[in-house]
């Protein structure tokens, strides 16, 4: 079974995130001036075939914590694990 | 006999021609290693080098770490052979889990390319060097980051050009200024500063020399033991 899996990727609480206080520093100008604490991360999705929701789970969170994201200065975040359509399918009849 | 000193090209690594030039001007003999190359050449040092191993996607050095080569570094630091992490090289040791902390976008988000000066941790000395990246600034967890002051593992930090530490002098926002950690155990050591473009006196100021002086004394101590 295939399971498509979105992670996200937040820099850890406390560090300074350059990237957020620029993009902070800019909203002002554009008439946005209630907004704070921002902060930027990242976002990956990727397939994987497993033999269940769970060990797709389990395989995403080891592929995380060794490679996907630094757990010195990330957080991450398993958003979905859900059943992505066989790669393979045939497409429905129907006409030309 | 002179120490032999293997510098690692990844692809994307771009100071690796000046590592081996400035270990020759300093009396090692250096001997060029590539990243899938399963060993060191016989090296009694390792270096790894500045520049962007595979265009710094995921992380600095995210990637670089998983490379085939690295099983032999991390073997020869194992063995108390001399590793030196420049720039890139210190990003891919952090991410290798052989030094603490990890490099983070510098504050202020601009490369930034020019002289500063850092202060050996250990003699007090001023060493005028250059610094050209964008991710440059050191984090720890606060709890970490009280071991590696502990423990005696900051190497260099940022100062002014008589020594002072000030953060006017941090060029990119690391915590308490440090530009350089080594391991508890000293033989692993990783900098931003680049020491192989400031060995030759002809070219400019020669901050980088001692940084080289440690790496080949410790690789002739580790060859006579």
């Amino acid at each position: 079974m295939r399971f498509r899996v979105r992670l996200l990727v937040t820099l850890k609480e406390g560090l300074l995130d350059p990237q957020g206080k620029a993009v902070e520093s800019a909203l002002p100008a554009l008439g946005w001036d209630n907004v704070s604490d921002v902060g930027v991360g990242k976002y990956l999705r990727f397939e994987v075939e497993a033999e269940g929701e769970e060990a797709a789970r389990k395989q995403a969170e080891q592929m995380a914590n060794r490679f996907l994201t630094n757990p010195v200065i990330e957080d991450h975040a398993i958003l979905e694990v859900e059943r992505a359509e066989p790669a393979t399918a045939t497409p429905q009849a129907g006409p030309r | 006999m002179k120490p032999r000193v293997a510098v690692v090209t990844f692809p994307g690594s771009n100071d690796d021609r000046d590592a081996l030039r400035a270990v020759r001007l300093m009396g090692g003999e250096p001997v060029s290693v590539w990243h899938a190359d399963p060993g060191l050449a016989g090296a009694d040092a390792v270096i790894l080098p500045g520049g962007f191993s595979y265009g710094d996607y995921l992380r600095t050095g995210a990637i670089a770490r998983f490379a085939r080569v690295m099983e032999a570094v991390r073997e020869l630091a194992s063995a108390g052979g001399p590793v030196l992490g420049i720039c890139n090289g210190f990003q891919i040791l952090c991410e290798a889990g052989l030094l603490p902390g990890a490099l983070i976008r510098n504050r202020g988000l601009a490369f930034v390319c020019r002289w500063i000066s850092i202060r050996d941790e250990r003699s007090g000395d001023v060493l005028p060097v250059p610094i050209k990246h964008g991710e440059g600034q050191f984090a720890a967890s606060p709890d970490e980051l009280e071991r590696i002051e502990g423990d005696g593992m900051v190497a260099f930090r940022y100062c002014s050009p008589d020594g002072a530490l000030d953060e006017a002098f941090n060029p990119n926002g690391s915590l308490r200024g440090i530009a350089g950690v080594r391991n508890r155990r000293g033989n692993v050591l990783g900098m931003m500063p680049h020491p192989e473009h400031a060995v030759d006196p002809d070219l400019g100021p020669t901050g980088g020399q001692q940084v080289f002086e440690w790496l080949l004394s410790s690789a002739r101590a580790a060859v006579s033991a």
